[in-house]
């Protein structure tokens, strides 16, 4: 197959539409799954607040166990745990949890960040407790976590190759499986690391812009 | 459950081995990872154009393309063109290239919270870009980068367990051997994760440590409480670290 | 390493400019200080007095011109018609000569007061450490504080901090110090003391000395020369006798009553 030195412009077109297939599924993962860490990270950081230690010891402890250990080895774990479920959907609740361990913490900054006296006007004008949550404190505080959204984002999309080891055919299994049929790995794995690099780092840029913008 | 006791009790003596390839991983990747940032994170901050040019397309090429997929191309490419390592070798690169670029950021960002007026007193006593660095600079950047290194060291512990896939025997694979021995996915698996837990909690408060005492050095250095030094809370933003204002931890001045 | 030659200026300024982008702050400035004087720079603010001392200090670039110390070119030079850098490690021959004071202290933060004084002097002179150690212990004495040695930076005062910063300055023997707006971030009770001590260094030693500040009744007192600024030139140059009393230039009057009261 590389007839004409290491590099293959044959291979490589060969390879591209697979590659652009798992592109969709990668970026379907990493939507599905940061749509589950925004929500279940909020979640948590609102739990975090309680006033009970019996919620937030063990909450706490859980969401430390999920964060400080691989993504990959809870991935395999699930995976064999709910053989019947799709291992997509495997896939995306797993980086969904995952990341909503550190979006959880985003969240918290952002809370913290609203200014004290936004919560004594509130108080002032005699709201309820929810009314202050829903229409003072957290449209202020998402604004603030925004940036730390896009991050994780950025992040969870370049994890995303960790679910080929559940066989999802995202955008490296794909590439993975290719070389493995053809014993050509150059072309593929380097088209897919720059495909990574072509989607994330143009987000990146935006969500830089976004961090000076709402700095 | 007993099966399960004895399974893992026949496999203890293996977890040694394993922790230690999982070990040797991390900290290396974590050495090549801070020389790696050390070089890119100043060369990001330099005049000339020829060096801070290539820095930033470095930085942004390890953290554009994801670490899975630097891994493998190290591992299956990278022989094609003459360099063949062994499996822990190609390991230790990945992760230290990968995680080296995330480092640089931190560095880089560090570097510049550290007041001016520090630069300016250091040119005034006609100390070298060198003596500078290392006796002044440095060690007031160290104390601020420490916290959002020990995230890097935490998510690079988590990125060794690729590892099984390139061959290597690390608490990953002894995790599904153990599995594979007694058929018992749940036990298994909790246990494999809390051995990582552990591990991530010793690093987490070795580097606690680190902080403490480099404060301490800059005089703003409290006895820590038990909370303190078990604090595993990270800091918020993990693509940007200390270039954001939100991470920063306010001047030192 | 070049020698100075005793007749030269102890600092001259040849057609210096200094421009920040479009903003010209210095526009072809001539002056020259004589070994041992003591001259302070008056001025509004942006009238490019700072900038003098930065650029003494190479904290800034020059934009063109020349600056001599001892009659050495310092930061550029002509190489034939090229007017060109001079290389780090020739500016650092001549910066020995150079001391500074800022207005923010500066000191570091990562050692005590007396690390902060001997760093230098161990480090870049190459001095043995006990006598280092003897001499930034006499330099503590002369400013007063001689019991703070192994205090960390941030367990002192405003006004302390300056003197340890004034005692590290002079550690390093400079034939010249410069002291930038040194009292303007301290307390005003606490001026005084760092006063008294740069007053009896003006006394005890024979440093030359640029000093840029606002206070106008110790300026009287130690220099023997005071150049006012505005936009960059020099307006009025005189001893300080007559500058405080009968200035001719109006900006000059106006600057002083608006300072004075």
């Amino acid at each position: 197959m590389n007839d004409s030195g290491i590099w293959s412009w044959e291979t490589a077109w060969d390879v591209l539409p697979d590659l652009l297939n798992g592109l969709q599924i990668t970026v379907l993962a990493t939507v599905v799954g940061m749509v589950i860490a925004s929500i279940l990270g909020l979640v948590i950081a609102l739990a975090m607040r309680a006033r009970s230690r019996w919620i937030t010891m063990p909450l706490r402890f859980v969401s430390d166990f999920i964060r400080m250990t691989p993504l990959l080895v809870q991935l395999v774990f699930v995976n064999l745990l709910f053989v019947q479920v799709p291992s997509l959907a495997i896939g995306c609740i797993v980086l969904g949890i995952h990341y909503a361990t550190y979006m959880s913490e985003v969240y918290r900054a952002g809370i913290e960040s609203v200014p004290k006296g936004q919560w004594e006007a509130a108080t002032a004008l005699n709201m309820a407790p929810g009314r202050t949550w829903r229409a003072v404190i957290l449209p202020q505080a998402i604004r603030n976590t925004l940036p730390g959204l896009g991050n994780y984002a950025i992040s969870m999309f370049k994890e995303t190759p960790f679910l080929f080891a559940i066989s999802v055919v995202e955008m490296f299994s794909e590439a993975q499986s290719y070389g493995a049929n053809t014993f050509s790995y150059i072309e593929p794995l380097t088209m897919v690391g720059l495909l990574f690099l072509i989607v994330s780092y143009p987000t990146s840029l935006l969500v830089r812009r976004m961090e000076i913008r709402l700095a | 459950m007993s099966a399960d006791i004895q399974s893992l009790i026949n496999r203890l003596p293996s977890l040694g081995d394993a922790v230690l390839v999982t070990l040797q991983l991390t900290l290396g990747g974590a050495v090549l990872a801070m020389i790696v940032a050390l070089v890119l994170g100043f060369g990001s901050r330099t005049q000339s154009l020829w060096v801070r040019g290539p820095s930033r397309v470095i930085v942004e090429f390890f953290r554009g393309t994801s670490l899975v997929v630097q891994l493998f191309w190290v591992f299956y490419v990278l022989p094609v063109f003459g360099f063949k390592m062994e499996a822990l070798a190609v390991g230790i690169v990945a992760l230290g290239l990968n995680y080296g670029a995330y480092g640089s950021e931190v560095v880089r960002g560090s570097i510049a919270s550290v007041p001016r007026g520090q630069w300016e007193a250091s040119i005034a006593l006609n100390m070298s870009w060198f003596h500078r660095v290392r006796r002044v600079i440095f060690p007031q950047a160290w104390a601020l980068m420490i916290p959002m290194l020990t995230n890097l060291l935490i998510q690079l512990l988590k990125g060794s367990a690729l590892a099984y896939y390139i061959t290597l025997h690390d608490l990953n694979f002894w995790t599904v051997q153990l599995r594979r021995a007694n058929s018992d996915t749940i036990f298994s698996y909790t246990v494999g994760l809390l051995v990582y837990f552990v591990i991530a909690y010793l690093l987490t408060w070795g580097m606690n440590w680190l902080e403490e005492r480099a404060k301490r050095r800059l005089g703003r250095g409290t006895r820590p409480t038990l909370a303190e030094m078990f604090r595993t809370k990270p800091m918020v933003t993990s693509e940007l670290p200390a270039t954001t204002p939100s991470t920063a931890k306010g001047g030192l001045v | 390493m070049t020698t100075s030659t005793g007749t030269a200026p102890a600092i001259e300024f040849r057609d210096v400019v200094k421009r920040f982008g479009d903003n010209v702050v210095l526009d072809g400035l001539n002056f020259s200080v004589p070994q041992g004087q003591r001259i302070t720079l008056i001025g509004p603010s942006g009238s490019g007095k700072t900038t003098i001392l930065r650029l003494l200090m190479t904290l800034e670039e020059l934009s063109g011109g020349l600056i001599l110390i001892d009659g050495d070119p310092y930061t550029h030079e002509y190489k034939g018609d090229k007017w060109v850098a001079v290389p780090e490690k020739r500016r650092r021959v001549v910066r020995k000569r150079v001391g500074m004071v800022f207005q923010q202290f500066n000191l570091f933060p990562n050692m005590s007061v007396l690390e902060n004084i001997i760093e230098s002097p161990v480090h870049v002179l190459g001095k043995a450490k006990d006598e280092a150690i003897a001499d930034a212990e006499r330099l503590l004495d002369k400013v007063g504080m001689p019991e703070k040695r192994d205090f960390q930076t941030n367990q002192l005062s405003g006004g302390q901090q300056q003197r340890v910063a004034i005692a590290r300055a002079l550690a390093m023997d400079p034939e010249i110090l410069l002291l930038d707006e040194v009292t303007s971030a301290l307390d005003p009770e606490i001026v005084a003391d760092v006063l008294d001590v740069l007053r009896e260094i003006a006394d005890t030693t024979d440093i030359t000395m640029l000093l840029v500040t606002h206070e106008m009744q110790f300026a009287r007192e130690v220099s023997d020369r005071v150049l006012m600024f505005d936009k960059g030139q020099i307006v009025e140059e005189a001893d300080p006798e007559t500058m405080f009393t009968n200035p001719r230039h109006d900006r000059t009057k106006a600057f002083l009553k608006a300072v004075l009261g």
